[in-house]
């Protein structure tokens, strides 16, 4: 009996040891899953280089408006912050802060910190800032692997994952402590376009719905918004113009760009611009032509009649291009649809921003992209991106347009701007992923059915591969094998020099806060320069609480967030006037400046300044585009008065005009006593490798209140005006 | 008639009540006034002889009203033995009230360890220290001038009893004296001013003095400290100070110039201060510095077994009338401070007080958090301060975490004096937020295995 009892409790164990093993199925699955997971986890700590090099602070300068903005979200609640006029900034216009930004970021930074606070987790508001760039690409990275699925396969899925995970053209702006619109932006783009070509490829209008909330989310995130409105519409008309229209598209689209525009305008910075702005024009011109082509198919289908329908079809189309345009027409000429701005026309044209908006053209992350910049941010990808284009065009579906689309149009973009490559960073990844997954697919199959035609034999290798193929296959089987091996293993050589070559990138150029400064001295030991900080914080404990700040708008957001003190002008840059202003004021000798100062209330003028450092991004550097900005307002300031020949000196030979502003004095107050470089004269601007040409300045109407240690940041005070008898 | 009497023996009856007073005399009174810091202190040293019939158990310390606001300790011992055999023996100190204090005089009331008979004496010791007591003068200071400040006090010591001689010797930090009251006999040496010796000074006797001298010494005052101590039985005490620190000394005014700063440091700045030094208990770790906007990053950690010390420098130096507000957290191991006591509970043993070296405090609050799930909080101290319990919130808490405020104004460094915080606790309250976090994940688990599991469509597919 108990031997008979024992065998089958042997057989069940055997039986549930064997039902243990996965199935080819669920291996595959359980694979790509912990890839998936691994990649998330690298997302986010190949991020998390300047936490640890450094520690958990905010970087660059537009991130500090948007940690004080969720700052005051999560203190006073969102009634208040939607509410916010803000005194602190644009001293005294001030600035209506919910009217004026995309609060996406700073209201999904408030609702994980709510979030983690309702499940116990007490922690700072700062950290959950600095966190949430990363988090958002590691989310990107699932984003991007149904994108690849969707248009691809799973292969490619997961390695557009693997590829936008560290791909430095968009970890330059999702580093931890980069907390920028952009952000969060490129996932709600990414998001959007996903759902949108998911809703095209199915016709399904919760797909579409699900990507008018992407596009909402992307709206209420960042300005970038105007790249999808118009993107897809492009698509639109692109897969119209192929033939390729369909009730799926028209599904799609209408409800996307309805729901779209619908929820767009309940943020009150876009509101009614999405309807009546230029920008926006396209998306309801395909909208209107959709509906023209899905009257002329109902017409068709109703007419039957091929010689009628041709007559009516062009009667219909000039008139709705007729009334289109009178529309549009009308609509500008009486200022009811208003005309492109001045960034989408230096977009669309290069060059506009030079000529006519200094103001714009004056931000490096403005410029036109350097090749090198390119190659520094996509590395393999830019030789991938072809051929992925290639695949495909090899393949060409609707989901193939629009990523090929997309790319296209991206790297234009990112051609104009730097900042715009971005943008563009996904749909690289995307076709260089296609690119990689079908390589590596031909080849591996390639191999694997060498391996299988000796084993099987014939009988089955006729019914597994193509008969075709079999044949090649068997003409040149030797070379062909390591050919395949070859390649396989160069594209696997090509992808670790990738992989090594984003984590330095992104361990040496994109990891520094720029708000500290670090250098190696002569020892080789690490020097922190953390003077900004240092000044920012006096200026927060020892001066007035009302007490206004002048200084170049660079670092107007810094000086509110971190000093507490109100500003003139600041990196939102909306009155162009005000701003030339202050560079009126930093460009005049020191008593037509000082009228300037006591107009606007100044009280204390903060100047940066690397003379002492060698820190080549200071004021001084900065001038020239003071003096144009300025110049742009206030035609006594011209920019010929400040060179020489052409030539922008500060040493002896500058122009007297240049020697004697305020700026120059500023930044060089009592500079000519000080001893930077052994065995170089008193006065040796280290910054611009000169002697300085006016070594005796004094001053009037201003008086030197703190120097930080390393002399990077200089503040003065503006004294009160002397009684007059 | 009858209210004459009746006034008489109010009188009668207040002499007899002071009668104590009236019967002690000091023989001989040496007051030696440390002015070289920010922080004055006065050591006092007393002969005592009851000349009364009955026997003295106490005595009286009288101080003028204007230094009875900054008073901020005193101590007393009483000395017994010769020279090289002198034992100390700390006195009961206690503030008393009088009721017919002349000119709102304040007291502290002495008690001897043993009564004084008639003829008897004991030689007291007495320490009282004072602060926010240096008056700048000129009360706003250049950069490149000297910090000058005046001290007020009396050249005789104020005391209810007939002192037969006595001597005061005022130091200051330079020789630097710009002036300095005469009352005869009076005459300085460097940095030695020595008002006396002066015979049979009648009770309240009151001669009012103004020295006028250079103190550069750093007026670190923390015008607000908060510590936190929060205790976590899992090994570790987690302590977090935030300070607002000033420099209490005269105004900074008009330029402050980096070039004289850095280059003639000697006679530039010579009354400010960059850096501060921080006494740390040993075995100290995770020692962090930083402020509302980052860490700040000039800061030198030297550890011992003794001690350890951590010396740091606000982002700028502090000029007169400048802020800094800062925080430093360590933590460290909880054996050294976390100990049982004989009935069962548990008692945290830490020093009270500022790590700071010589700085003033104006107002301290120690918070006590105690682990979750605490009870019977009760704190011991040397001194008194206010006390008040508050509930804090804290990572996965639910009840919230038990904490013991203590609060006390005008802290000197010779304050840091252990404290004990008894409190009971039940050491399964430990394992409450692992097991919130292994049931939390457990039920995700569940939710995803019911979620695959159970087909929620509503048309079979």
């Amino acid at each position: 009996m108990g031997a008979k009892k024992a065998s089958p409790d042997l057989l069940n164990s055997s039986f549930s040891f064997k039902s243990l093993k996965l199935k080819t199925k669920q291996q595959e699955l359980l694979l790509r899953v912990s890839i998936l997971g691994l990649v998330y986890v690298l997302a986010f700590i190949a991020r998390l280089f300047s936490v640890l090099r450094y520690e958990s602070m905010i970087h660059e300068f537009d991130p500090y408006f948007n940690y004080r903005t969720t700052l005051y979200l999560t203190e006073k609640g969102f009634y208040e912050f939607w509410n916010w006029f803000d005194s602190e900034s644009w001293y005294p216009l001030g600035r209506i802060i919910g009217g004026t930004l995309y609060p996406g970021l700073m209201v999904t930074a408030a609702l994980i910190y709510w979030t983690l606070r309702f499940l116990r987790f007490f922690v700072h508001i700062r950290e959950v800032c600095v966190l949430t760039a990363p988090f958002f690409a590691s989310n990107t990275t699932i984003v991007a692997y149904f994108f690849g699925k969707e248009i691809w396969d799973t292969g490619a899925g997961l390695v557009a994952a693997a590829l936008i995970a560290i791909c430095p053209g968009y970890i330059s702006r999702s580093v931890a402590g980069s907390y920028d619109n952009e952000a969060v932006a490129i996932f709600a783009l990414l998001l959007t376009f996903y759902l949108f070509v998911k809703a095209v490829k199915t016709g399904s209008l919760s797909w579409a719905l699900g990507s008018a909330f992407g596009y909402f989310y992307m709206v209420s995130a960042w300005g970038g918004y105007v790249f999808i409105i118009n993107l897809v519409p492009l698509y639109v008309l692109v897969l119209l113009i192929t033939g390729r229209y369909s009730m799926r598209l028209y599904v799609a689209y209408n409800c996307m760009y309805i729901l779209g525009m619908l929820l767009a305008m309940q943020i009150r910075f876009v509101g009614f611009q999405h309807v009546q702005s230029g920008e926006h024009m396209g998306a309801m011109g395909v909208f209107l032509l959709m509906q023209v082509f899905y009257f002329l198919d109902w017409v068709k289908y109703q007419l039957n009649d091929t010689k009628l329908f041709q007559t009516f079809l062009r009667i219909t189309v000039t008139s709705a291009i007729l009334v289109g345009g009178i529309a549009l027409g009308v609509g500008t000429a009486s200022g009811y649809i208003s005309p492109w701005t001045g960034r989408f026309y230096s977009l669309l044209d290069p060059t506009y921003a030079k000529d006519h908006i200094p103001i714009i053209a004056s931000v490096s992350e403005h410029q036109p992209t350097a090749w090198s910049s390119f190659m520094f941010d996509y590395h393999i990808l830019l030789f991938l991106f072809p051929a992925g284009l290639y695949f495909c065009f090899k393949r060409l579906s609707d989901a193939t347009i629009f990523i090929v689309m997309y790319g296209l149009t991206s790297l234009y973009f990112a051609g104009v701007m730097v900042r715009l490559i971005l943008v563009a960073t996904p749909a690289v990844c995307l076709i260089s992923a296609i690119a990689v997954s079908a390589t590596v697919k031909n080849l591996t199959s390639l191999l694997r059915t060498k391996q299988k035609v000796p084993q099987t034999g014939s009988t089955k290798g006729v019914g597994s591969s193509k008969s075709s193929s079999k044949v090649t296959l068997d003409q040149s089987q030797p070379f062909q094998k390591n050919g395949a091996i070859a390649l396989l293993v160069g594209v696997f050589y090509l992808l670790s020099r990738y992989a090594i070559h984003c984590t330095w990138v992104t361990s040496e150029a994109y990891s520094s806060p720029s708000i500290v400064l670090a250098a190696r001295g002569a020892h080789g030991n690490r020097i922190i320069f953390d003077d900004y900080r240092e000044a920012y914080y006096w200026l927060r404990q020892n001066t007035p609480t009302d007490a206004k700040v002048m200084s170049w708008w660079d670092y107007g957001y810094q000086i509110t967030a971190m000093g507490n003190r109100t500003v003139i002008v600041d990196n939102n840059t909306w009155n162009n006037t005000h701003i030339a202003t202050v560079g009126r004021a930093m460009s005049s000798y020191e008593d037509e400046a000082y009228d300037i100062m006591r107009s606007l209330d100044v009280n204390y003028v903060l100047v940066v300044f690397g003379g002492v450092t060698g820190y080549s991004s200071d004021d001084i550097n900065k001038f020239l585009w003071m003096v144009r900005i300025g110049g742009g307002v206030y035609p006594v300031i011209k920019e010929p008065d400040y060179l020489v020949n052409g030539e922008f000196r500060v040493d002896k030979g500058a122009s007297p005009k240049m020697l004697n502003c305020l700026m120059y004095k500023l930044c060089y107050y009592r500079f000519g006593e000080l001893v930077t470089e052994y065995g170089k004269p008193t006065g040796y601007d280290r910054a611009r490798g000169v002697e300085i040409g006016n070594k005796d300045i004094k001053l009037e109407h201003l008086e030197e209140a703190y120097t930080t240690s390393n002399w990077i940041v200089r503040i003065y005070r503006v004294k009160p005006p002397t009684n007059r008898l | 008639m009858a209210a004459r009497i009746w006034i008489f023996s109010v009188a009668v009856a207040l002499f007899l009540s002071f009668s104590s007073a009236q019967d002690l005399q000091i023989v001989n009174a040496e007051r030696r006034i440390d002015l070289s810091s920010h922080i004055v202190k006065a050591f006092l040293t007393l002969k005592v002889e009851n000349i009364g019939k009955d026997p003295a158990a106490d005595m009286l310390l009288a101080f003028p009203p204007t230094q009875i606001k900054h008073l901020s300790m005193v101590q007393a011992m009483a000395i017994t033995g010769k020279k090289k055999k002198k034992t100390y023996l700390p006195l009961d100190v206690k503030p008393t009230e009088q009721p017919d204090a002349p000119n709102d005089t304040g007291y502290f009331l002495v008690s001897f360890a043993t009564p004084l008979t008639l003829g008897e004496t004991v030689t007291l010791e007495v320490l009282y220290i004072l602060t926010h007591s240096l008056e700048p003068f000129p009360s706003e200071i250049a950069q490149s001038e000297s910090q000058l400040v005046y001290y007020r006090d009396s050249a005789v010591i104020l005391s209810p009893y007939h002192i037969k001689q006595q001597t005061t010797f005022f130091k200051t930090p330079s020789a630097r004296v710009e002036s300095f009251t005469s009352v005869d006999p009076a005459n300085r040496a460097g940095k030695e001013i020595k008002y006396g010796p002066y015979e049979d000074r009648a009770s309240y006797s009151y001669a009012p003095v103004i020295v006028h001298f250079e103190n550069n010494s750093p007026f670190a005052v923390v015008e607000e400290l908060v510590r936190e101590i929060e205790i976590s039985h899992w090994g570790s005490l987690q302590i977090t100070e935030n300070y607002r620190l000033t420099h209490g000394g005269a105004r900074h005014k008009g330029v402050f110039s980096r070039v004289d700063y850095q280059s003639r440091r000697s006679i530039s700045g010579s009354s400010s201060f960059n850096a501060l030094l921080a006494v740390l208990p040993p075995k100290v770790n995770s020692v962090y510095y930083r402020d509302d906007i980052g860490n700040i990053s000039t800061s030198h950690l030297r550890t011992g077994f003794k001690k350890s010390e951590l010396e740091f420098e606000p982002r700028y130096p502090l000029f007169g009338g400048w802020r800094a507000t800062f925080i430093i957290g360590y933590r460290v191991p909880l054996e050294d401070y976390l100990f049982e006591a004989p009935d069962g509970r548990r008692y945290l043993n830490f020093t009270f007080g500022c790590p700071l070296v010589e700085t003033i405090v104006n107002k301290l609050t120690i918070k006590v958090v105690l682990p979750e799930g605490s009870k019977d909080p009760s704190a011991v101290l040397p001194f008194t301060v206010n006390q008040d319990l508050q509930v804090k919130y804290s990572y996965l808490d639910i009840v919230g975490r038990t904490v013991v405020v203590l609060q006390k104004d005008n802290v000197v460094p010779t304050h840091n004096v252990p404290f004990q915080v008894y409190y009971t606790f039940k050491p399964i309250y430990m394992l409450a937020e692992p097991f919130m976090l292994v049931s939390a994940f457990f039920f995700v688990f569940v939710a995803s295995l019911a979620y695959v599991h159970i087909d929620l469509n509503i048309v079979k597919k």
